[in-house]
């Protein structure tokens, strides 16, 4: 039976096109870019013009893009970056459901002196401009605040944020791993200083990502080394990844209308179908402002897990914030911070489409999602309690 | 292609797929609830006694694919058991008899041991309500 993958927000296929843009960079030309003779400047001009390619589709200009290693080392190391390079302020201004890779770098900065606000979401998972404006002081050095979120697909009015943040004088930055490729990102559009992205959420490989840095950002190097990338991070540079990152953005740039109208018309069907025939279900995420390939709902008295096992059975791959192999086994902190209680949190289910998503895999789901939770239904004491 | 990789083991996902002794239970000898909304887990045991030896079970659990299987299993295990041999099984029985569990999921089989003792603790109690009320009369 054909597999319907339905988790590109955890990552993506690498696309083919990108998979043979960066096979010659494995062999013929291996270069080290640092080198001089005609190998390693074969691979320098590999890597510039990825360079431009993801700026071009942030509409940045080619020096403020940084090569990473991925996502989570753009978050780190523009959080910790700029924290360490303006001693004089000692606050950050966060929310309660950025990725771990903000929360866990700001906690650390937290035990080690700095002051750290953690802002609440209203119910569909918005931080309020205004919260940001309250308890912003003259000691915050940067505001970080995710472009749309990966749980629950809401995106956050990241430009009112910048308007507030430029007046204070603050830093603002992002972690866009789920929007860049995906929805129109525009750095100065948006007025960010920062911005994070990730390859494999945008059909490119996995194991690379960069970090926007607005011209004139102070920060540390986060990367000790040779002096690649402008200093700013040394490291012999991961030419195949950084070609096959640079092949993916030009891709997601030339389909992006199309697949956010495609994707879009999926997710929404998705969301009408399981809400029509499923009782009981809430949708978590905001209606609107939301990732066109996110679905997240919460199913009364069924817990995630045994619904993904269930949908595994049925060769359909999904995702839950139920958390029962985590250490702390309590469900995610996205969908409490939206005010769900445990056991809906617990209850939750997410789906995200993508480029290969057929209208056909929708269906299949619905044919088999109803049954799989009546099942799930019958055996739980949550139900026949509430009776 | 690489094989079909599976987070559990076959006989897991056995009891996940046709769990045994689902249901509710009338007028049950004892009754186990355990867990809690946080973690994720609840279940609910129910035992039917009859000398001494455990003549029937059902459960019903809002849990992870290795809460359902552990339910399932126990009610398998203590079918038949005196009242005693089924307080001598504990959560390494019952993982063992599902062929083992991920260790980030032995939680799941600790709960499943504490349904048992909770339901088992419940026959006692209500056992006792009935001498003394026996008695009174």
């Amino acid at each position: 039976m054909k597999r319907i993958y339905l988790d590109y927000a955890a990552t993506t296929p690498t696309h083919p096109d990108v998979v043979k843009a960066m096979l010659p960079h494995f062999s013929d030309s291996f270069g080290n870019p640092s080198s001089i003779y005609s190998y390693g400047q074969e691979a320098k001009g590999a890597v510039e013009k990825a360079r431009e390619q993801v700026a071009t589709l942030i509409g940045a200009r080619e020096e403020e893009i940084v090569f990473t290693s991925g996502g989570t080392e753009a978050d780190n190391s523009a959080i910790e970056g700029v924290a360490f390079a303006n001693p004089e302020r000692n606050h950050i201004i966060t929310s309660t459901i950025e990725h771990h890779a903000v929360i866990e770098t700001c906690t650390f900065l937290e035990r080690r002196g700095f002051e750290v606000t953690f802002l609440p979401v209203d119910k569909d998972g918005l931080v309020d401009p205004d919260d940001v404006q309250k308890v912003i002081t003259n000691k915050t050095c940067l505001i970080s605040i995710m472009h749309a979120n990966n749980e629950i697909g809401t995106i956050q009015p990241i430009k009112e944020l910048a308007t507030i943040a430029r007046e204070a004088g603050v830093y603002l930055h992002t972690d866009a791993v789920q929007t860049v490729g995906q929805v129109p990102v525009d750095v100065d559009d948006l007025g960010v200083d920062l911005l994070s992205m990730s390859a494999h959420k945008l059909y490119g490989p996995k194991g690379i990502g960069a970090l926007y840095i607005r011209k004139g950002t102070k920060l540390v190097p986060f990367m000790h080394g040779g002096g690649q990338e402008r200093n700013r991070r040394g490291s012999t540079e991961n030419v195949p990844g950084i070609v096959g990152f640079g092949k993916a953005t030009e891709i997601a740039l030339a389909v992006m209308t199309g697949e956010i109208e495609r994707q879009t018309r999926l997710r929404d069907q998705l969301i009408k179908s399981i809400l029509k025939q499923i009782d009981g279900v809430r949708l978590n995420g905001h209606p609107t402002k939301r990732l066109p390939n996110n679905v997240n709902v919460s199913i009364d008295y069924v817990e995630g897990e045994s619904m993904l096992l269930n949908l595994d059975l049925e060769n359909i791959c999904a995702s839950t914030g139920s958390a029962c192999s985590s250490s702390s086994l309590e469900a995610s902190h996205v969908l409490l911070a939206l005010g769900l209680g445990h056991e809906q949190a617990h209850s939750s289910l997410r789906f995200t489409v993508g480029k290969w998503t057929t209208e056909e895999d929708i269906n299949r789901v619905m044919e088999v999602l109803p049954r799989i939770v009546t099942r799930l239904r019958a055996m739980s004491p949550l139900l026949k309690s509430r009776k | 292609m690489p094989d079909v990789q599976s987070l559990y083991s076959e006989k897991v996902m056995d009891h996940f797929r046709n769990p045994r002794n689902v249901g509710d239970m009338e007028n049950p000898d004892g009754t186990g609830h355990v867990g809690n909304p946080v973690c994720g887990d609840i279940m609910e045991l129910y035992i039917k006694v009859n000398g001494n030896v455990i003549t029937d079970a059902k459960f019903k659990t809002f849990g992870c694919g290795a809460a359902i299987a552990t339910s399932s299993m126990v009610t398998e295990i203590i079918i038949g058991k005196t009242i005693d041999e089924a307080l001598e099984i504990s959560n390494k029985t019952v993982a063992e008899a599902l062929g083992g569990l991920p260790a980030a999921k032995m939680h799941c089989s600790v709960l499943a041991e504490d349904a048992l003792k909770s339901a088992i603790d419940d026959y006692h109690s209500k056992q006792k309500k009935g001498k003394s009320k026996t008695k009174k009369k």
